[in-house]
Parts: structure tokens; sequence; C-alpha cells
């Protein structure tokens, strides 16, 4: 018991109270401009989250998880233009890329495809759903009466509104306060299935495939079910960008799936607030070197990448909390 | 007697390479057997179609009842078979506690399961270092780790594949009085090369040879055959010629 509550409740507990001191802080602080864009850092801290679960913990190095947020995005942006209202825009955004993280994960697992094709597939499939999009423009590309876009997404995406009524929009501080409740309930989530006999068996399918298939494990079936929980978490995470800003081609595009995948090295691969802290950190660094104008931000997160790998190989939160343990022993 | 697990016509192929040729082999409930055979005799082939990890070419595998041949490791596992692999197949980074507790808990209940694992590592002698992750330990003790998640689910039937390789003289005697206590519980069969293991703990001793069964009887009646010396323990010379020129 003392073990859960060390190693599972008190995180959680940790989290909420770090939720909350966020969502009693910034809406009051921070300007309308600065809030929104802290509402986009959380939604793509929750896109971290998801990669940290599906790579840290289950072994998973997915390319592809922007797929799944650009899925999520798009699922939200035209379900909620064809309903009028986003009640069940939001589900069907969770469940689209879950379902379509599902029926890719069947292929890859079932077929046993390799770790390396596994990372060359996804991201094929990211850059492929990328061209689709892209090349959507006319109008025969229309869902319902969502047109689709192609280059320019979808500029019209409606902002939630109060479950079940239409006309009470949410407002940005709002959205901001229910991003960051999403982001601790996938931490909480994700949590409590590492606690579980569950997440231990992805664990160890993740340490050992082999010794899990000879103890009678499925690894097919655990991993396939860790991914799609991932694709859920994208999902999730893509529905709040559509909010904050429109959903739009880029967000299946390479650089988003390159970053997540530097987000979750730089705050420390094999953890959960690592990559979330690495995101956020990562992002603010980004945005301030965009608004310099003397250097390229993509520049700068490579080179980010590329110290961070050499210096903190382990990644931001490890070598912190290895640090602090060292400085108690001594 | 009954067969608990029979192979009939066996054979597995990698391109013009007959690994495995015709290979009919059956072990009863509780027995003890040992696997033998010089480098390349298709022991470890054999094993892995016993295990799943190889689709064989042609013949059948039967477990009791079940036909299951073509099988996926994990499904041959479920039916109480615990295998386990020449190069220690473990959690690097798991503690040896957990581990265990991996392995009991897809048979047990999770209460059920910590008793057994307990139980497990006092069995195998491992309890002093159940909270050590396992990439720390020495080869030895990984070998013993394996040994108890393979027998944590209680299977009836555990197939060992060289379970001394690599290990020091006294884990040697160790594993070998472990498998004599353990063949009180399961019925076993051991893939190994060691003969000092093999005469340790053997009853019934069955020789590979080219991919056959060169012959299979008593221990003492094998190891005095003159065939099998000439295939097999002709190289004894060899090696202890070499181990002098080392020393």
């Amino acid at each position: 018991m003392n073990a859960a509550l060390k190693t599972t409740w008190g995180p959680i507990a940790l989290a909420a109270l770090a939720a909350l001191a966020v969502c009693w802080f910034l809406p009051a602080t921070l300007e309308l401009f600065a809030l929104i864009n802290a509402t986009v850092f959380v939604s793509m801290a929750i896109l971290a989250l998801s990669l940290a679960l599906v790579w840290g913990y289950g072994g998973i190095l997915c390319f592809g998880q922007a797929a799944f947020f650009g899925l999520g995005g798009y699922t939200y942006a035209v379900a909620a233009i064809n309903f009028g209202d986003t009640t069940g825009a939001v589900p069907l955004a969770i469940l689209v890329p879950a379902g379509f993280a599902l029926l890719l994960g069947y292929f890859l697992f079932y077929g046993r495809i390799s770790d390396v094709y596994l990372g060359v597939i996804t991201l094929t499939v990211t850059l492929i759903l990328f061209k689709f999009i892209n090349s959507t423009a006319s109008d025969i590309w229309t869902i319902g009466t969502a047109p689709l876009g192609g280059f320019n997404g979808i500029p019209m995406t409606p902002p939630l509104n109060f479950p079940g009524d239409m006309t009470a929009m949410l407002m940005p501080d709002q959205i901001f306060v229910l991003a960051v409740i999403g982001l601790f309930l996938c931490y909480a989530i994700a949590k409590l299935i590492l606690a579980s006999h569950f997440g231990r068996v992805v664990v160890a399918v993740k340490e050992n495939e082999l010794r899990a298939e000879l103890l009678g494990y499925d690894v097919r079936l655990y991993k396939l079910i860790i991914f799609t929980v991932g694709g859920a978490m994208a999902g999730l995470a893509g529905m709040f960008f559509a909010n904050c800003v429109f959903v739009s081609p880029t967000m299946f595009s390479l650089s988003y799936s390159g970053q997540i995948i530097i987000w979750v090295i730089v705050g420390g691969l094999g953890t959960l607030v690592g990559p979330v802290i690495g995101c956020i950190l990562l992002q603010m660094l980004t945005n301030w070197a965009g608004t310099l104008e003397v250097i390229d931000p993509n520049l700068v997160l490579g080179a980010i990448l590329v110290i961070a790998v050499l210096l903190l190989p382990k990644g931001l939160l490890p070598t912190i909390t290895g640090l602090i343990r060292r400085g108690d022993r001594s | 007697m009954s067969a608990m697990l029979e192979t009939s016509g066996l054979t597995m192929r990698f391109g013009g390479v007959v690994a495995v040729d015709r290979v009919d082999v059956k072990i009863h409930e509780g027995e003890l057997r040992c696997l033998i055979g010089p480098n390349g005799a298709g022991k470890s082939t054999f094993f892995k179609c016993l295990t799943g990890q190889y689709k064989p070419t042609s013949g059948t595998v039967h477990l009791r009842e079940h036909d299951v041949t073509g099988w996926d490791s994990f499904a041959i596992a479920r039916l109480g078979v615990g295998i386990k692999t020449q190069v220690p197949s473990v959690f690097d980074g798991l503690t040896v506690r957990d581990s265990v507790l991996i392995a009991a808990r897809r048979r047990y209940g999770a209460i059920l399961a910590r008793k057994r694992t307990d139980e497990v590592l006092g069995r195998i002698g491992i309890e002093d270092i159940a909270g050590k992750p396992v990439g720390l330990l020495s080869h030895g003790s990984r070998q013993l780790v394996e040994l108890a998640t393979v027998v944590a689910s209680e299977p009836d039937l555990i197939i060992l594949d060289e379970p001394t390789a690599g290990m020091t003289a006294e884990e040697t005697a160790r594993t070998a009085a472990l498998i004599r206590q353990l063949n009180e519980r399961h019925a076993i069969v051991v893939v190994e090369h060691d003969m000092q293991f093999i005469r340790s703990i053997a009853k019934t001793v069955t020789v590979f040879h080219q991919g056959r069964v060169l012959i299979e009887d008593k221990v003492d009646v094998v190891l005095n055959d003159p065939v099998v010396r000439d295939v097999y323990l002709g190289k004894e010379p060899i090696r202890a010629a070499v181990g002098r020129v080392a020393a």
C-alpha cells in the first residue's frame, strides 16, 4: 500500500495541486494572447505525454504521433461544424484517432513489424495524411458542411461551447482551465495504467519482448492497447490545439512529428513529467527565439537536442532527480 | 504413463539445411529428460520448434490433448509450459521481485501471486537479491532469476535450454540440485551439453546427431555407447588438450 502511495497516488495528488495552482494563477495574470498561447502549450504537453507513455513505457518509437494529433483536430473541427455543437465533437476527436491507432497498430503489431520499420511506417503514414490534407483545397473535399480547405485548413474551427448549449461559447480562460484538466486527467490515467498489472506487463514487454511472450503474455495485444491509448491522448491534444488556433495541415507535418520526439528526449525518456516539462520549456524557448527574428527557431531546437543528447543523455528530469538523490546521500 | 509432450516427424528446414529431421520424441508426465548432442546437432532448433519460436516445416507437436504445432509461444506457455532460453532472457530494468511477480501474476490473482513470488524467490535461493535490478546482476544470478520467472506460474512442463551455460562450478551444482528438486513437481526437458551436469541429473537421455535422434536410453547406457562416444564424447580429449594449452 505504502509503495502505491509513493509511486502513484502521491504524484497524482501533486499533479492535481500543480494543476489547481496553474488554473488559479495564470488566467488571472496573463493577457488574452498569452493565455491562448499557454493553452497551446498545454495541448502540446498532452501530446508530449502521449508519446512519453507509448515510447517511454511501451517502448514503441512512434514517429507519427502527430498523425493522431492532426486527426483529433480535424475530427473536432469537422464534427463541430456539422453538428453546430461541440458536445459530440469532443468524444469523436478522441475516438477517431484512437480507432485509427487501433487499426494501424493492428497491422504493425500483429504483422510483427520490427522497431525500425515501425518508426518508418508511422512517419510515412503521417506524411501521407499531410500530403492528403494539403490537397483537399477543392470543393469536392467537403465533409457534410465542412470544407477541408487544403493548405489553408479550416479557419472557422468553432471554439468549445458549454455541453449541450451551443450558444454558450467558452471563453479562452475557461478553455485554458479545461486543457489543464485534460492534461491532469491524461497524467492520472497514465499513472494508474502503469500501476496496474496491465501497465507492468507493458513495461515488461518493453524490457524484453521474448521473455514476456514466453511467460504467456500476448505482447501484440499489450502493445496495441497502449498504442491506442496514446492515440486517444494525442487526439485530445489536437482537439485543444484546434480550439486555440485552427486546424491546418501543419498539424500533420514533419516538424511536429520531430518536435514531439525532441520534447520527450530532452525532458527524459521513461518519465511522464519530464516530457511535459521539456515540451513547455522548449515551446517557450522556440517562441522567444522566434520573436528575436535573429535565428531560425528550428535551428535553436536542433542545437538544444544535440546539446541535450551530449550533456544530458538521460534527459532533464532524470538528471535532476539523480542529482537530488546524490545530494541526499552525501 | 501417458505422453505429455509428443513430436512426430518433426522437421525444420532452413533453405537446403535440414536442422531437425523427422524427430519423434515422447516425454511422459513427471519425467526428467535430457537432450544432448554436439554443436549443430539441432538441439536448439528442436527446442525452438517445441516452444513456438520456430514454426516447423512439417511434422507435429502435441502437448497432452492439444496439437500445438505452429502455435505462438505465449499460447504454448499458457498451456502450462515454462520456457528458459539459452542466453538469459530477463527484464533488465525491473527488480528481481517484480520480474517474478509479473510471471506469477499471469496465472494467479494479485494476493496469491505475491505469496507465490516470495515462495519461489526462497525456493530458488535469491531472496537476498530480490530488490536489485536484474540488469546489475552477474550472469549466473541472471540465469537463476530467469529460472524463478519460469517456475513462478507453476508450469506442468519446464523446458530449459542450456541452463548452466556460463555458470561457475558452484552455481552449476546448485542448479543441478534445483532441477532435481523441481522435478518432484514438474516434468522437465533439459537441453545441455555439459556432460558433468548431465551425469548428475539425468535419468533418460536423448542424443541428437545431425538433426536426428541417434539413441534414446538410460543415462549410463547412452554414455557408454561407442557411437555416442564417437560423435559426441570423442571431442573430450580435444577439449582437454585445448584446456591444457590455455593453462
